[in-house]
């Protein structure tokens, strides 16, 4: 679904933000992209919704997109929940931008918790939404020392709380916001997505943006960036598998979520990215007319117990 | 009184055109810049920039340079209309020392600062450094240097004309100081290329 720009609503000015609140944060993302990885505070403003609804990334968006953008807001991979609905309103309201669902149109992604499975490209920029930017806040409460312990790659203690799971469970049971080395330097919290896209954040093309509206807080990483998953040698950094497939496109190679589907244990496992499985499904739909013999493959491959 | 105002009037350049999207478009060139450095962007939309700047060197001014971001300015750049242009339109604080400077303008026909002149930041706040943006004559020479890191995938050979002899020696140790360090920005006419400290140049 592609919605043209239009024009953007009066009594505001473009894309919300005063123009001197755009130049603070476009000067900290100038900072933050040559030091990959480095947490770059900012003078973060209230915004029309309330703090941990992707405040951070809305001021991030507002401050790069311009009248030719187009504009794609998901939510853990989802175009339709409400996070993502009300974002992408927000911004036809205020900028008139195109948006669109279609992760390859989108010139500007914004994402909470997730990155397109669809691989991103030279000239798109993803706008991640943070909630906590410091990978070490778990186990170092007080911002003074974790400052330090960034100023002098002092990420030890890092490494212990994973080998405390090793210790405890036999295997690193951290699954989202898995913490990564950015350009060999800096410890960074890739914000809560699933650990399954860390390797997708790893020498992208694209630009790669993160806000964090409460904490005020910028980050980013350059395309062309090493974003390495801190592991050990003899427990190497694993992503997530799934013995289903999706029940509605049956991809075997998507992150999968799983969706109860009644009162007596029915459950699915469907495709988190929205966009990915219709896209999937729509090409199934126009191979199946083509060739009108071929079974429905996605629901056959899938066993949902009644 | 008035015969100054109305002389400034008739001297005093004009800004953007629109001043909301036109910066939006030179700020995206500029981060692109950054993000990919060593690539040429041109920032285009500024009609009249005061000489001696740049039209690039002033885009970036009006695009980033406002009343917190303290300015050191060359000489040899500083005419009367330059800074009356940067005062009315940037309302930036013009300092006299480059490492009291968020953003030092600079030319390489004139005395360039060395990069230990700049604001490296600080040890736990290291993106309070100076940015550099220098003019240089062309931004595809003869001589190229070949640069690696974030942002280059692989390497890529940059042709900055006309740059003091010091110039690569010093970014050597300027790459030493990794986290900290200044960015440099080199304007030539409308182009702009980027270069952040995480890059390397190979000898």
């Amino acid at each position: 679904m592609k919605r043209a720009s239009t024009r953007p609503a009066q009594g505001y000015n473009f894309a919300y933000l005063d123009e001197q609140t755009k130049r603070i944060i476009r000067r900290t993302l100038l900072k933050a992209l040559s030091i990959p990885g480095h947490q770059v505070p900012f003078g973060g403003r209230e915004m029309p919704l309330a703090y941990g609804w992707g405040t951070g990334g809305i001021q991030v968006t507002a401050s790069i997109i311009g009248p030719e953008d187009t504009l794609k807001v998901i939510d853990q991979g989802a175009d339709d929940t409400t996070n993502a609905v009300s974002i992408r309103r927000f911004f036809e309201i205020v900028t008139g931008v195109a948006t669109t669902e279609r992760a390859e149109e989108a010139n500007i992604i914004q994402t909470r918790h997730r990155i397109p499975e669809t691989p991103l490209q030279e000239g798109q920029i993803i706008v991640y939404q943070v909630p906590q930017p410091e990978p070490l806040r778990k186990i170092e409460p007080r911002e003074t020392e974790t400052r330090k312990m960034h100023s002098y790659a002092e990420y030890g203690a890092m490494q212990v709380a994973l080998y405390e799971d090793i210790a405890r469970f036999g295997y690193i049971a951290k699954t989202y916001d898995y913490p990564t080395l950015v350009n060999a330097r800096h410890l960074m919290s890739p914000s809560p997505i699933p650990k399954f896209d860390n390797p997708k954040m790893e020498s992208s093309p694209a630009i790669q943006l993160f806000g964090a509206g409460r904490e005020k807080r910028i980050y980013a990483v350059p395309p062309y960036t090493s974003v390495r998953s801190l592991d050990f040698d003899d427990h190497p950094f694993e992503v997530q598998k799934w013995e289903q497939c999706c029940a509605l496109c049956g991809s075997t190679t998507s992150y999968l979520d799983e969706v109860i589907t009644d009162d007596n244990g029915g459950h699915m496992f469907v495709c988190s990215d929205t966009d990915f499985c219709n896209t999937r499904q729509r090409e199934q739909a126009q191979a199946g007319e083509a060739d009108d013999s071929a079974p429905p493959t996605a629901l056959a491959a899938t066993e949902i117990p009644s | 009184m008035t015969a100054e105002l109305s002389d400034l009037k008739t001297r005093l350049r004009p800004c953007f055109d629109d001043p909301v999207c036109d910066s939006q478009a030179a700020f995206r060139a500029l981060m692109n810049a950054i993000a990919y450095p060593g690539r040429i962007e041109l920032v285009n939309r500024l009609r009249d920039a005061p000489p001696p700047l740049h039209a690039a060197t002033a885009t970036l001014c009006l695009t980033l340079a406002d009343f917190e971001t303290p300015l050191w300015i060359d000489p040899h750049l500083a005419s009367t209309d330059v800074l009356a242009w940067l005062q009315f339109h940037c309302r930036a604080p013009i300092v006299t020392s480059p490492k009291d400077a968020r953003f030092v303008l600079a030319d390489c026909r004139s005395q360039v600062p060395h990069l230990d002149e700049l604001h490296p930041g600080e040890v736990e706040y290291p993106e309070r450094s100076s940015t550099l943006i220098l003019q240089v004559a062309s931004l595809s020479g003869r001589e190229g240097v070949r640069w690696t890191g974030p942002g280059i995938n692989g390497t890529t050979t940059a042709r900055i004309s006309t740059l003091p002899r010091w110039f690569w020696a010093e970014w050597a140790m300027n790459s030493e100081l990794y986290p900290l360090g200044a960015d440099v920005i080199f304007a030539s006419g409308e182009a702009i290329v980027g270069l952040p400290r995480s890059v390397r140049v190979e000898a």
